[in-house]
């Protein structure tokens, strides 16, 4: 027998392999033609959050896989493939966001959003934990003083509420509002966990105050603001309108710019 | 048709290219490494490249490109870096430049390949192992042609040589592993007799 007689290229083709399943979709969620989803733990209890190479596109409250990739792919029109787990690094980027660590950078994938959406959700990120903003803030500081209401629908459209912080939005009069994962009740849960003392903005509201002041630096603040919450009682003032602060020498607070919250 | 439909567009058919050729590139990577785990990485990393390429592609580029080859070329361009990072013991610079005279090398890597071949027909895994023996550029060429089934245009487009050397690449890499599969059919029967 010669080793002429070993016939060399069917043995060859036999070493065609089949790739491994979790290949393809690997490979689409790392260029952004589809996502993967893991749950995470939150204030509101264990939620979905879904990811791709370009970000973070989506968290949701729905309890039921199958429920939340249909509702994915309506969404977006892309697939999602459960995954183990979060990774490490955007698991602890999350956990860190929610402790109110505002530098810790999460990609966002936002594609299929326009432009003033993501103004509104790129302001929304501006405020700080255990502090709220009327929604006529956000209009203003986004250049839009008159479309609250707009405003209003951008945060309930919010694809990644938590990470985007749109429960720090509330009702022009002070009252908490809507909240689109699960309601108004899961709003008052995590504004309470970051903070906020929710009877007492209610009992403000509910009396028409909108600013406090301080008579030793003259400066109106939003009731949640830093600068607010430091004020002594012995020094506070409560003004119904910024009109009423103005007339007595104060001026607005730069940190949280109470002007634009009232501004349409 | 694919190239024509990726010119159009790329997000929508994009899928179709990963599903058409993520086992070819799956295999050419685990025939050219050894390794499945690096395998399955240099085959996603390569069509994620591949992506990213054409997103930078105008229209007219994309329907000139031959998929084939041009996926082949990427793969093998990681395969070539995978290869170097290893071990030094292991490392071997996957040169299409050199291939030594004669055409039938030393075995390249003595502590691969398969001890003994068990019968006149060796296995899949016994071939695979076979294949490592060679030296990278004619395994290469090899693992090109008869695993993955290029044609030597194709061939020539993927390696960036001129269609004679990757021929004669190809013949010297055969030549070698059936030298190959004689040395260990030869150990086996030592084996028996001993």
């Amino acid at each position: 027998m010669t080793t002429d007689d070993i016939q060399l290229e069917p043995a060859l083709a036999a070493l065609r392999a089949t790739a491994p399943p979790a290949l393809a979709p690997n490979v689409l969620v790392d260029v952004g033609l589809a996502d993967h989803f893991a749950r995470f733990d939150s204030p509101i209890g264990p939620l979905l959050v879904a990811w791709n190479g370009r970000g973070v596109s989506e968290v949701d409250g729905t309890s039921d896989d199958l429920e939340f990739e249909t509702a994915h792919r309506a969404r977006t029109g892309r697939p999602a493939y459960p995954a183990d787990r979060v990774p490490d690094r955007l698991a602890s980027a999350i956990a860190r966001r929610l402790d109110g660590d505002r530098r810790v950078r999460i990609d966002l994938d936002l594609r299929g959003h326009t432009d003033f959406e993501r103004d509104v959700w790129l302001k929304a990120l501006e405020i700080p934990r255990g502090e709220v903003r009327p929604y006529g803030w956000v209009a203003a500081e986004i250049g839009r003083p008159r479309a609250v209401r707009a405003v209003g629908s951008a945060l309930g459209h919010n694809p990644v509420p938590l990470i985007v912080p749109c429960h720090r939005v509330v009702r022009s009069d002070g009252m908490i509002g809507q909240y689109s994962l699960g309601g108004p009740d899961n709003k008052r849960t995590i504004l309470a966990s970051e903070g906020v003392d929710l009877p007492r903005l209610e009992q403000l509201a509910s009396t028409g105050v909108r600013f406090i002041g301080s008579d030793t630096t003259k400066i109106y603040c939003l009731p949640t603001c830093r600068h607010a919450r430091r004020v002594t009682d012995r020094h506070r003032l409560e003004f119904h309108s910024a009109a009423e602060g103005q007339a007595r020498g104060y001026r607005a607070c730069l940190v949280c710019r109470p002007s634009s919250a009232y501004a349409a | 048709m694919l190239v024509a439909a990726l010119a159009d567009d790329l997000d929508a058919s994009f899928e179709a290219v990963v599903r058409a050729h993520q086992d070819r590139l799956y295999s050419i990577a685990l025939r050219v490494l050894g390794d499945p785990r690096d395998a399955e990485e240099a085959a996603q990393d390569a069509l994620v490249r591949a992506y990213r390429a054409l997103a930078g592609y105008d229209a007219g580029r994309i329907r000139e490109l031959r998929l084939r080859p041009w996926l082949a070329t990427i793969v093998l361009n990681l395969c070539r870096s995978r290869l170097t990072r290893r071990a030094p013991a292991e490392r071997r610079a996957l040169s299409l430049d050199e291939p030594l005279p004669g055409g039938l090398e030393p075995r390249a890597d003595e502590g691969r390949g398969p001890a003994a071949i068990s019968a006149t027909k060796a296995t899949a895994e016994e071939w695979a192992g076979l294949l490592l023996t060679l030296s990278p550029a004619y395994r290469t060429a090899v693992v090109l042609r008869h695993v993955d089934g290029l044609s030597y245009p194709e061939l020539a487009i993927a390696l960036d040589r001129p269609e004679g050397t990757v021929k004669a690449q190809v013949h010297r890499g055969l030549a070698q592993l059936r030298t190959a599969f004689e040395a260990a059919r030869r150990a086996e029967r030592e084996e028996m007799t001993a």
